[in-house]
């Protein structure tokens, strides 16, 4: 058993691109089921691998053909990379679940199963960024993931997304090309692409001080480009177009999932590449964890003045985005830990919220806070949904937000003064800025409304998002409630790391 | 009315951009599922600060562009010279594509041994960034009945019957063709390969369907038959190279061989990768052509 399933990346890589081929020549609805199970497949797959690498403890190379490093490609995995792609399948299967009401309305009829190839594209690519061991292959599939992402964005005719993806793809493409700028420049003074021997590489020629300034521009440019693709604050001005005019799939699954797949695989280059210890000798994470503080305020105060709902979580997101930052620069240890389990977190609460706020939007047919008034009692699971993701945002106890904004806590009284008190100052007032225009939102939903006439919406009116909306919430508060599985879980793959 | 470029640059950044804006671009026109919003009302002294900002920001764009200049200019010249032999790219690395590169994988051309075999799983997944491409193209641009127009330059459909092209097509098609699948087929044994070929074989159709129309080339190479092929090369690509890699993961005997170098039939599964992806790129060369020309296959 331990044995075969060490194949199971290959097994879903392959499958995933044979798939996404697939998909083009079938009807809708066929390409849909196509994909659900997919994303199935693929998260029991990565599941399964998850709990043989925990139980042996240790990590693995998986050579992609007959070549060990550095001649030939590999994979690299230890019980953290299966789990995050096993979560991040997990998440899209319930964000393509959820959003089909909307996805029937918002997207043209025949072109339906194109939006299920690229749906299938951008798993293929944060499945390789998630087990790649080498750092070309990671920017083959950021470019696969740039393109498809555009596409499940654009594919909503409405010409504010065509503006949307326009600046998406402008965004985007400079941070790939940021992070190509860095590859070459590494490359030219390492002479290697795969991870092990360009860390090797990275230590000897760090000790030895020469290349001083092409190495540091190389992380830095790494790191930046990978910054302004997850949406970092200075280059989050992207954020509250894409997620806030795509349809409530595309936002659950380019906010959910695309956006972590960047920054899992900032988190690898970090520990395989340059090393935790140059990574943080150069100063590189002091910028990030500026940056980060700098992005949980700003991004908060202008979802604060944001009235239309999507838009307001979108910048919420820019805002949660800095949290990740801010526990990448913290400390390596404790700091890296509490990001990750707030990716997860972040991963599996922003697809709640785009999709109940997405429900609410249609039974109510507005989109602004105030119109929002009483839906959640039209639409009551939606409400619910909405709520404990609300909660989970603001960092409710019960909720996988609070115990990542714990952790932080944690993280920040760990390190150096100079750290722990921007750290938790900004921790404090950035909840405060969540808890308004959260706590607005769940008073707003939660009023009782003045058009009476609108009809009730039942469970058994939406199946689908009813299925996603409560597996999500369970997960949420299932983690919320029993972090330490998870937390340990995250902490032997960061050593292994 | 003619705007300055200053001018359509604030509205794009104040989200008020027009896309109509060249007006004599025919736009297509689909029902859009909801009425057009307007999100944001900037108070008015956000927007005497907004005003002001921009007013600095072309000088502050100008300072950064130039201090990262700088600082990449001053990079570059701390990496090694160009070609120099002791430069850390000629490693080990290097050594081994260079020396045994043509022993292990059967192909002549190491750069077909490198990209098809060594590194593989790199160009399975550039050959998918092509077929991504694609269908973004196709999500954007295609209509689909004949009554849907698509985004089309107008005047495509006229086709002159220019003797001299025509004639000269019929003379350069059939060489083009032959040139393209010998590159294609020649990839392992000198430079070539998939990619270029079959940016050559799509030339060849584009010329086509230039000289000839589109009506004539679409009676053999039309939306179904390109979207049949593209998934019958990209699966053949994805699992052939998947049975590749599990042999070579797991230590299986995978009965591929390196044959003798120099013949046709050598190198293993570089050949028909070869096809596959110069089909891939063929398809691909052309639907972009097609559909950006007149707005569907």
């Amino acid at each position: 058993m331990s044995f075969a399933s060490f194949n199971f990346p290959l097994f879903s890589i392959i499958l995933a691109l044979v798939c996404s081929a697939v998909s083009s020549v079938l009807r809708r609805k066929a390409a849909r089921i196509l994909s659900l199970c997919l994303c199935l497949t693929v998260a029991v797959l990565s599941f399964t691998l998850c709990s043989v690498c925990v139980r042996m403890g240790g990590r693995m190379d998986f050579l992609m053909g007959h070549y060990p490093h550095p001649w030939g490609n590999e994979l690299r995995f230890g019980p953290l990379e299966p789990f995050f792609a096993g979560m991040f399948s997990l998440i899209m299967l319930l964000s393509i679940l959820g959003g089909e009401q909307q996805l029937l309305r918002d997207l043209p009829m025949q072109r339906q199963n194109y939006y299920y190839v690229m749906t299938d594209l951008i798993l293929v690519s944060i499945l390789a960024l998630c087990y790649s061991n080498d750092l070309f292959t990671g920017y083959v599939f950021i470019e696969i993931c740039t393109i498809s992402s555009c596409g499940i964005l654009m594919i909503r005719e409405i010409d504010r997304t065509t503006l949307a993806s326009v600046r998406y793809m402008i965004f985007s493409l400079i941070g790939s090309g940021l992070f190509l700028l860095g590859l070459i420049l590494l490359y030219g003074i390492t002479g290697h692409l795969l991870m092990p021997n360009l860390l090797d590489s990275v230590r000897s020629v760090w000790a030895s001080g020469g290349y001083r300034l092409p190495l540091l521009s190389s992380a830095a440019l790494i790191t930046i480009g990978l910054g302004v693709k997850s949406g970092l604050f200075p280059f989050h001005y992207w954020m509250p177009d894409t997620y806030g005019a795509a349809t409530a799939s595309s936002s659950a699954i380019l906010s959910g999932l695309v956006s972590k797949g960047y920054i899992f695989f900032l988190i690898k280059i970090v520990h395989r590449v340059f090393g935790v210890e140059m990574f943080y000798a150069s100063g590189i994470a002091n910028i990030l964890f500026v940056l980060g503080l700098a992005g949980m305020v700003v991004g908060s105060v202008y979802a604060m003045r944001e009235e239309n709902i999507f838009r307001m979580i979108a910048f919420s997101s820019a805002a949660q985005i800095g949290y990740i930052y801010m526990g990448i620069g913290i400390s390596p240890q404790l700091g890296i830990t509490a990001c990750m389990f707030h990716m997860l977190a972040h991963a599996v609460t922003k697809p709640m919220l785009f999709l109940s706020a997405a429900q609410l939007q249609s039974c109510t047919g507005k989109r602004t806070v105030k119109e929002l008034r009483g839906s959640a009692r039209k639409h009551p699971l939606a409400g619910a949904v909405f709520i404990v993701g609300s909660l989970s945002m603001i960092g409710f106890p019960a909720t996988m937000g609070f115990v990542c904004k714990y952790y932080f806590a944690v993280a920040a009284f760990a390190a150096s003064a100079g750290r722990m008190i921007p750290a938790l100052i900004i921790l404090a007032l950035s909840t405060c800025l969540n808890a308004v225009y959260f706590g607005r939102s769940i008073i707003s939903v939660l009023t009782p409304g003045t058009d009476a006439d609108l009809r009730r919406v039942r469970v058994r009116d939406n199946v689908p998002f009813a299925v996603s909306g409560i597996m999500l919430s369970a997960l949420n508060l299932l983690w919320g409630l029993n972090p330490k599985f998870l937390y340990n879980l995250i902490d032997l793959g960061r050593e292994l790391l | 009315m003619k705007r300055s470029l200053k001018e359509l640059f604030r509205e794009w950044d104040a989200d008020r951009f027009d896309l109509s804006v060249s007006g004599s671009v025919p736009q297509k026109e689909r029902p859009s599922p909801l009425p057009p919003e307007r999100y944001d009302v900037i108070p008015e002294l956000e927007e005497t600060i907004m005003r002001r900002f921009h007013r600095v920001v072309p000088v502050l764009t100008f300072l950064l562009g130039l201090t990262l200049s700088l600082f990449l200019i001053m990079t570059v010249l701390e990496l090694p010279a160009f070609g120099s032999s002791d430069s850390p790219v000629f490693n080990e690395v290097f050594t081994r594509y260079v020396q045994d590169g043509t022993e292990e994988t059967g192909a002549v051309n190491t750069v077909a041994g490198v990209i098809l075999d060594y590194r593989a799983f790199d160009t399975l997944g550039e050959t998918h960034v092509l077929y991504t491409a694609l269908v973004a193209v196709l999500i954007l641009l295609l209509g689909f009945e004949k009554t849907d127009p698509g985004i089309r330059t107008p005047g495509y459909e006229v086709i002159r019957q220019d003797p001299v092209l025509t004639t000269c097509a019929k003379l350069v098609i059939p060489c083009v063709v032959i040139y393209g699948l010998y590159i294609i087929c020649n990839g392992h044994l000198g430079p070539g390969g998939g990619f270029c070929g079959g940016t050559v074989i799509g030339s060849a159709l584009i010329l086509a369907a230039l000289a000839f129309g589109f009506d004539s080339v679409e009676r053999f190479v039309n939306y179904r038959t390109i979207r049949v092929v593209l998934v019958i090369a990209l699966c053949f690509y994805s699992l052939s190279k998947g049975y590749s890699f599990f042999c070579g993961a797991n230590g299986i005997e995978s009965g591929i061989r390196p044959g003798t170098p120099g013949r046709i039939f050598s190198a293993g599964l570089i050949l028909p990768l070869n096809a596959a992806v110069g089909v891939v790129v063929s398809c691909t060369m052309y639907s972009l052509y097609s559909v950006f020309r007149r707005g569907r296959l």
